[in-house]
């Protein structure tokens, strides 16, 4: 897998080809989150951390199980906490790893105004290159996820990188690596589906779960990241995840039909000006009214 | 013979080489070029954001980060420069029957056929357009831009604040483009002496004459007057 990484098939506003472009038989990297076996112990939160050397930051208590309310630009990886009553009544504590979704059509990538500032590899992982990030947050709006983080101080965004850095080694993301449970899984994205479905068909056929599934959004073109859940017909309860993401519809719009007619318009309205000028040519010729400034009479 | 100002309470007198006639005073000529030039900035800025093609345009103006720091701040310029434009003329760019008419006959102004068109006041009903294109698409620049400038701080909640500003800031830029480009057109190429009104402030009487009949038979009375 060394030098996956490297190659790249979609790179942000690029005026032009990019090289790994509809490469064939690409091998897609993907993690796994069974949510099912999380137990909540943050021991991913850690190490995501310790690898990317991120700085430090207070903690938020809200009673519950969660570190903090949301992600922050130095705090990629966050076990959303919610207790959920279904309707035999049972409780549950449901733990879903948040973090970037690895979109096969990210939203933020599409929204990008900056050559370069978010490239996709094409193992499937979406990584914000900060050295080229204007800082404009187009990218906040096109994520379906709410992932991409604005720090302030920088004016730069960051979220999870899928650890290109270690998965270009051969390497497993430092969460994975760092999980007690074995809730966490990497590999192929073809064995992590899988993985996945066999997974979720034992909770249905064993585990009294009949609506366990996986997650796997189509609206997003499929994720690098998928989820086993419990009930994948709600998978809101877990913290918020969307039932069917897509990149917003205004973001569409605004990328696709309006530049398209927004760009005519402007070419063919300079060039409509032109060939007035060239057929009507000025309302009046500068001899007419020019009277000589310096004080001269005419 | 000093022609002095038009009746305008706006207007300081101010002297004008003879036979030309006092259109903008200085404080209506700064007000343009501050406006204008702001405007042009974040047009510039604006397009590098807008199209891959053109991000070289905030290149050339000092990066892309820079020109990302400097597009809102040089917006807030601009929409000072819209709401001193509206302080200044907003009772003069009133739509008025001739204007209706003037629309109904503008194949004509197009073709140069200028004798034909309905009698002009100070401004004619394009003009009027114009203004009142630029003031309302200003306003909903500086609102869309607010949200855009600070998208961190709208809560994902709110996100639908974000959805909507960047269509509405992309779609009222391209409609400024569009009066944008004809104005500069008209100003500089069509109408010879207009580029210089907004300079020097003065016009000659035939241009008042022949492109603001009715606002020169307000400045002189009735009758045409021959130098
Ligand atoms: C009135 C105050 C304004 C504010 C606060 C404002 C703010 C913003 C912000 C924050 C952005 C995002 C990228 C960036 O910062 O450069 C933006 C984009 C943009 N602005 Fe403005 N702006 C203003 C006025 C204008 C004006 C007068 C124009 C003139 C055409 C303009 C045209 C654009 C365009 C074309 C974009 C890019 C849209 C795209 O990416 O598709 N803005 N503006
Ligand atoms: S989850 Fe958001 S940030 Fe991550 S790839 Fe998808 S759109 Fe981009
Ligand atoms: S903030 Fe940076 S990464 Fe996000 S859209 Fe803007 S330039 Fe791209």
């Amino acid at each position: 897998m060394s030098q996956e990484t490297l190659r790249i098939q979609k790179i942000s506003a690029h005026a032009g080809a990019v090289p790994g472009e509809g490469t064939q038989r690409e091998f897609q990297v993907c993690k796994l989150i069974d949510t099912t076996t999380c137990i909540g112990c943050k021991a991913c939160e850690v190490a995501c951390m310790e690898w990317n050397d991120l700085p430090f930051g207070q903690t938020v208590f809200d009673n519950t199980y969660q570190t903090m309310p949301d992600t922050r630009w130095n705090y990629w990886n966050l076990i959303r906490f919610n207790e959920h009553e279904t309707e035999d009544g049972t409780l549950m504590w449901l733990m879903r790893k948040d973090q970037c979704m690895h979109c096969a059509d990210p939203g933020c990538l599409a929204a990008c105004p900056s050559d370069g500032a978010i490239v996709q590899y094409t193992n499937g992982i979406v990584d914000f290159q900060q050295a080229n990030c204007i800082g404009c947050g187009y990218c906040i709006t096109g994520c379906p996820f709410n992932i991409p983080k604005f720090n302030s101080e920088t004016k730069r965004v960051y979220k999870c990188t899928l650890c290109a850095d270690r998965v270009s080694e051969g390497l497993e993301p430092a969460c994975i690596k760092s999980c007690p449970t074995g809730c966490l899984h990497f590999g192929s994205k073809d064995d992590m589906k899988y993985l996945a479905e066999t997974r979720a068909k034992q909770l249905r056929d064993h585990y009294n779960f009949p609506k366990a599934g996986v997650y796997d959004p189509p609206g997003v073109g499929g994720t690098g990241v998928i989820y086993v859940l419990h009930d994948v017909t709600e998978p809101e309860n877990y913290g918020g995840l969307p039932k069917d993401p897509h990149i917003p519809l205004t973001v569409k719009l605004w990328k696709g039909p309006l530049k398209w007619l927004g760009n005519l318009a402007m070419v063919g309205g300079l060039i409509g000006l032109f060939v007035h000028y060239l057929r009507f040519g000025p309302k009046s010729r500068d001899e007419e009214f020019e009277t000589k400034r310096e004080g001269e009479q005419p | 013979m000093t022609v002095t100002a038009p009746p305008y309470r706006e207007h300081p007198a101010q002297a004008v080489p003879p036979g030309r006639i006092l259109r903008y005073s200085f404080r209506e000529r700064v007000v343009h070029w501050l406006a204008a030039l702001s405007y042009i900035y974040c047009l510039l800025t604006g397009l590098a954001f807008w199209s891959p093609w053109l991000f070289w345009l905030a290149i050339a103006l000092g990066g892309g980060q820079i020109s990302r720091m400097l597009h809102p701040w040089i917006g807030l310029i601009f929409i000072a420069g819209v709401l001193q434009m509206y302080g200044l003329w907003a009772r003069q760019m009133g739509i008025t029957d001739d204007d209706r008419a003037w629309f109904r006959s503008m194949r004509y102004y197009i073709r140069n056929e200028d004798d034909k068109m309905p009698p002009v006041g100070r401004y004619n009903a394009g003009q009027k357009l114009l203004f009142w294109g630029f003031f309302v698409c200003g306003i909903l620049l500086f609102l869309s831009g607010l949200v855009l400038w600070f998208p961190e701080y709208i809560p994902w909640s709110l996100r639908w604040l974000r959805y909507t500003a960047i269509l509405i800031h992309a779609s009222s830029a391209l409609l400024t483009i569009g009066l944008f480009l004809i104005h500069v057109y008209m100003g500089v190429f069509a109408e010879r002496g207009a580029f210089d009104s907004v300079i020097y402030g003065d016009v000659t009487e035939d241009f008042a004459k022949r492109f603001h009949p009715a606002w020169y038979k307000e400045l002189f009375g009735s009758a045409p007057r021959r130098k």
